[in-house]
């Protein structure tokens, strides 16, 4: 059992503040979707759980199983089981994605132990054949001129061989037609399980459809202004975040 | 008495090409010469080499010819690095030597040069995958050997000192033809007071499965290093040549100044291929060029890591109708280091094509330059010439330039030129990071991912062992 606990969490991009005070917890099994307007900090969020050295945490707290993060380098905390799926993916240029999933599986093994190359690929065409993704695919480039949809899947497939214990999935959903989104998100749903922990950040409700969360979190403005089950995404995606907006303006400041 | 100097860490098993691993090439056993030259450069030096070979009266005025021309040239810092000012001539010693006639097997071999090489891992490489082996220890070939079945064929690989005694006319008819004395100061130097290096004719038809390699270790301090290599491939033959080379760290400054020369006859094909791993304060000045007759093909594949400066342009002249010429090269600059590289390709008959493909690194400060010619006079018809060059810079303040000079005249001749300069992203390492690999690791990735096209050239034991060598100069490349 797993836990990833935000604790009033503040981040600034120079002088900026971005995120406000921020609280959230996601257990294993647990798939939690945060949405809101842009501009309103989501992906900032996201970058700053997986220790992106642009962002300055002013305040607050971001615990793995107990454990704050906020010390280590983006590659610490990777080891440690937490997984970001990028919006927008870097490539690179001349390594394969099985070259780079293997630097990766073996950046997890204790100093000194290698690779079995043998049970490596077998565990990694298990995982393609789980996400129906080809076997020529893996010969690729990592990201190098994929099609939106292949990106994204290329990011399950690494989710996949990793097996993190908690998951970040920053805009999953933006850049796909309707059909990278429904293959992508039976990718993300053959993952789901007791294991898992995931924290979905999107824009739109569509997403949610296909993958469907247990909670449902509305950010503004750098804080969680609402928080709901599944029925709470139906609901902004009839009133829009315009509802959101007036709410708080509504309440005392 | 004959101490040992051990300043290297242990040399380990596993690795298939330990050779060109300048961490394993650093140690260094004190060896009793018996022939030197003394320190600085006249022509008593000359002739002292040129008596201690027993060489004909033709080489020894060769040799002084050449130094004549060494002595009136000046150096070409009016468009090359003023570091070239810092050799101190007067201070190297030109001629070290513990033998004259290299062993045909590694138990005749004295025990400290014999140590030396087994730590670089060369009697294993040979067993394993090897046609043939010369391996040169200062200014002379301590071991030289070929697989009988290859010396049956026909083929000779011998040193440049034997090649002259036993195969004169041979080795007269092509030596120094490809690079005259005077093509420029380091060659004249070389030409002067040349010593090892291989000599190897392949006869018609014959096709040398196996590769030939030399290793070149340079065991002395303030030692200057100059080998002097011909290559012949008789018509219709193949041949694949790989050369290693390691020192040493001393303080001092250390000299390798070779020449290497390469004929291609009609139909013939030669792949040389050179992963010098020099230690940081060698200077590494090396005139290397090939002839290709008709419809042969001369393919140099360049590795270039450590040194001081290294400066070499492997060339080929493109004299019969329809030769082909290739410069593949790979360059790594780190702190203190300059590579200044690149490729000459002399078009001299129609329809020839050349193809240029440079990929250099720089990291920290250090300095990585493309130097390139081509040239296509105006009576050639459908000559092409492609040439890439891609630089990669790691830090903010690594160095990279891009010199092409291409002339091309005529009406049906085409010529591609394609530069790009790339930065290793902060994103993209954020992102590999991201996924588990320190910055260090991430940094090694990204640099193997650009020379992955060029690398998969190399015959798998150096392609291994070049991403190894990258891996280990990229460990230090993050604060």
């Amino acid at each position: 059992m797993s836990s990833l606990v935000i604790q009033d969490l503040h981040v600034s991009i120079g002088d900026k503040p971005i995120v406000k005070g921020l609280s959230l917890t996601v257990n294993s099994g647990e798939v939690h979707a945060i949405m809101g307007p842009n501009g309103t900090g989501k992906s900032t969020l996201a970058k700053v759980i997986a220790g992106h050295p642009d962002y300055t945490v002013t305040g607050g707290d971001v615990l793995l199983d107990g454990r704050s993060v906020l010390a280590q380098e983006a590659d610490e905390r990777a080891r440690a089981g937490l997984f970001l799926a990028f919006q927008y993916p870097s490539e690179i240029p001349g390594v394969s994605i099985a070259n780079f999933l293997r630097a990766a599986v073996q950046a997890r093994l204790p100093e000194g132990e290698e690779i079995d190359a043998t049970a490596y690929y077998k565990r990694l065409y298990a995982k393609m054949d789980l996400l129906k993704i080809d076997r020529k695919f893996t010969s690729r480039s990592v990201n190098e001129g994929f099609s939106g949809g292949e990106k994204k899947r290329c990011e399950i497939l690494q989710m996949a061989m990793l097996e993190p214990k908690m998951a970040v999935m920053d805009e999953t959903d933006s850049g796909l037609d309707i059909d990278a989104l429904r293959i992508v998100s039976e990718g993300v749903n053959a993952l789901r399980g007791p294991g898992l922990g995931v924290l979905m950040i999107t824009h739109y409700q569509r997403l949610l459809t296909y993958i469907v969360p247990d909670f449902v979190h509305v950010m503004y403005d750098g804080r969680i202004v609402k928080s709901g089950d599944k029925s709470l995404a139906l609901e902004l995606e009839s009133r829009g975040y315009d509802w959101v907006k007036q709410e708080l303006a509504a309440l005392p400041a | 008495m004959k101490s040992l100097i051990d300043s290297g860490p242990a040399a380990t098993a596993e690795n298939p090409v330990a050779g060109i691993d300048q961490t394993k090439g650093d140690f260094t056993y004190d060896v009793a010469y018996e022939f030197d030259a003394g320190t600085g450069l006249s022509e008593r030096t000359v002739d002292y080499i040129s008596s201690v070979k027993k060489e004909a009266d033709w080489i020894r005025a060769f040799r002084r010819q050449a130094l004549q021309v060494f002595q009136s040239k000046p150096m070409p810092t009016h468009w090359a690095t003023r570091d070239l000012e810092n050799i101190d001539f007067d201070r190297i010693r030109y001629y070290l030597a513990s033998g004259q006639k290299p062993k045909r097997t590694w138990d005749e071999v004295p025990e400290d040069i014999k140590r030396t090489f087994e730590r670089l891992g060369i009697p294993e490489q040979e067993r394993k995958f090897l046609a043939g082996v010369e391996a040169q220890f200062d200014s002379e070939a301590a071991y030289s050997n070929i697989k009988e079945i290859v010396a049956k064929q026909g083929v000779i690989f011998v040193n440049s000192t034997e090649g002259l005694r036993e195969h004169p006319e041979l080795f007269r008819r092509w030596f120094g033809k490809v690079i005259p004395t005077g093509d420029n100061k380091f060659s004249a130097l070389n030409s002067a007071v040349f010593s090892g290096g291989s000599f190897i004719y392949v006869p018609p038809g014959v096709k040398v499965a196996q590769p030939l390699q030399a290793y070149f270790r340079i065991n002395a301090e303030n030692f200057g290093q100059f080998e002097r290599t011909l290559i012949i491939a008789d018509e219709g033959s193949e041949v694949t040549y790989m050369e290693g080379c390691t020192a040493p760290k001393f303080s001092t400054a250390t000299l390798h100044s070779a020449v290497v020369e390469l004929v291609a006859l009609k139909g013939a094909k030669i792949q040389y291929i050179t992963v010098q791993n020099w230690a940081n304060n060698v200077f590494n000045l090396v005139t290397k060029r090939g002839l290709a007759h008709e419809e042969a093909e001369i393919k140099w594949i360049d590795c270039n890591i450590g040194s001081r400066l290294t400066m070499k342009y492997p060339g080929v002249v493109l004299k019969g109708r329809k030769a082909r010429g290739e410069v593949i090269s790979i360059a790594l600059a780190n702190d203190g280091q300059h590579q200044d590289t690149g490729a000459k390709m002399i078009h001299a008959a129609d329809e020839t094509t050349s193809n240029v493909v440079s990929k250099s690194i720089s990291v920290g400060q250090g300095r990585a330059t493309y130097r390139g010619q081509v040239h296509i006079p105006k009576r050639l018809r459908g000559c092409k010439n492609n040439t890439e060059c891609d630089a990669l810079l790691i830090n903010t303040n690594s160095r990279t330039d891009t010199y092409p000079a291409i002339t091309v005249r005529g009406e049906r001749n085409s010529v591609q030129h394609e530069a790009s300069v790339s930065k290793v992203s902060e994103d993209m390492i954020f992102y590999m990071q991201q996924r588990g690999l320190t910055e260090g690791q991430a940094m090694s990735l990204a640099v193997n991912g650009f020379i992955n096209d060029l690398a998969r050239q190399f015959p798998m034991e150096y392609s291994v062992e070049l991403k190894r060598l990258i891996d280990l100069e990229m460990e230090g490349s993050v604060g």
